[in-house]
């Protein structure tokens, strides 16, 4: 029941770029076509679950005072992997997502998971969770890729979805629209909290922030930033 | 000529937050206080040069000729991991009022995409050692530049009255976009 309650709580309550406010660079700049989207976020499920497992296995033997150097390590190799199999199997997908596949190592949903879940939990609990926030993370990023690209394009996947005679927002497919659409949904999930507390007569759920990324007391953010 | 054509390219036309996509969690973390932004833009501008510098050295005199190209990833994460913890020991024995204006900064910026961003971008540019330097610094300093712009306008903003689904980093990003659509403005300039 916990595991499975570790692997559904991806895919709403602690939802990656829309509910944490994490990951924020590929989810903005992947995802002006919903392909892109996509295969980013197949990309991060791969080195979210195997990073969630290892990182659980080795937990104990690893010194506290180097775990995120540790972390860090094996989160590359297996950001190595993923470019590889890329290389070999996605060709076109991986010049498209350009420079973003070797930044997926410093994505702040894998060490932040790592720091904040899989450094605690057992191996299973452990990849629970990264398949939960690797598919919440994957559908919210081919989300918002469908959207750009429908609006931006009138294309949805490549194919023509909208009327004939459309006129593409072109703005939405360049970087101007990925800042405004992110911040539209972030603000429509806000109202729905509040919406929701209304009717249950409860505190309204904040927006987390990037508080579990492993340094960011600095900046004072915490909870805070997100809001 | 061909560095002020650098420095127009990478603070204005490529900028780094808001045309390149990198760095964007400072960019909205960091941007409550004017000295805040600023603070963390230094050390950005600092680590970026250095780890500029490190990683075209390692790529060029280490990698290629061992022919280990696709260990890249790895490798440049770990140099900047223990630059970064390298510069915040040095700076706090060498230079302590540096450190005290950097430091909490510091170890930040291991998960700063803009770092890795940039040492891999000049390296897939193909740019040499002084050039990719002089890239890194531009790009340092348009993230300071748009960190310094938004946590002017975020000072304003907290003494208005906002709906309150749009407070916070909703209304950061959607400044953010309108930023970028004026900075689209300085397209074509750097031709």
């Amino acid at each position: 029941m916990s595991i499975m309650s570790e692997f559904t709580k991806g895919l709403w309550k602690e939802l990656p770029p829309f509910r944490l406010v994490l990951g924020l660079c590929p989810t903005l700049a992947v995802t002006n076509t919903a392909d892109n989207g996509l295969g980013m976020g197949l990309a991060v499920i791969f080195v979210l679950v195997l990073s969630n497992m290892l990182i659980s296995m080795v937990r104990s033997i690893i010194p506290k005072t180097v775990r995120i150097a540790c972390f860090i390590v094996i989160a590359a190799s297996l950001v190595v992997a993923v470019e590889l199999l890329m290389q070999a199997y996605a060709y076109p997908l991986y010049q498209q997502l350009g420079i973003f596949v070797p930044l997926i190592v410093v994505n702040c949903i894998i060490l932040g998971r790592a720091e904040a879940f899989a450094a605690k939990n057992g191996v299973a609990a452990s990849i629970a969770d990264g398949f939960g926030i690797g598919i919440g993370y994957t559908v919210s990023l081919t989300f918002l890729g469908s959207l750009r690209e429908v609006f931006g394009n009138g294309t949805w996947f490549g194919h023509h979805v909208m009327w004939q005679g459309f006129e593409p927002f072109r703005i939405m497919v360049q970087a101007p629209g990925a800042f405004i659409c992110l911040g539209l949904i972030l603000a429509g999930m806000n109202m729905f909290n509040f919406w929701q507390a209304r009717r249950r007569g409860g505190k309204p759920q904040e927006l987390l922030g990037c508080g579990c990324c492993s340094g960011c007391t600095a900046c004072g953010s915490g909870n805070e930033a997100a809001r | 000529m061909d560095i002020l054509a650098i420095f127009i390219s990478a603070i204005f036309v490529n900028n780094i937050v808001l045309a390149q996509y990198l760095g964007n969690c400072p960019y909205l973390g960091c941007s409550k206080e004017k000295g805040v932004a600023l603070g963390m833009g230094g050390a950005v501008i600092f680590v970026i040069i250095v780890a500029t510098l490190c990683t075209w050295l390692i790529q060029k005199h280490v990698l290629e000729p061992l022919a280990l190209g696709y260990l890249q990833t790895i490798v440049f994460i770990v140099v900047i991991a223990a630059l970064v913890q390298f510069v915040e020991m040095f700076l706090k024995k060498a230079m302590p009022p540096l450190y005290l204006a950097l430091g909490i900064f510091l170890p930040l910026i291991t998960t700063n995409c803009a770092v890795m961003g940039v040492t891999i971008l000049v390296q897939r540019e193909g740019y040499g050692l002084f050039e990719s330097v002089v890239w890194g610094l531009a790009y340092g300093l348009g993230f300071t530049l748009a960190l310094l712009l938004m946590a002017g306008i975020r000072e304003r903003l907290d003494t208005c009255r906002l709906p309150k689904a749009m407070a916070g980093t909703p209304l950061a990003l959607i400044m953010a976009g309108l930023m970028s659509l004026a900075f689209m403005g300085f397209k074509g300039m750097g031709h």
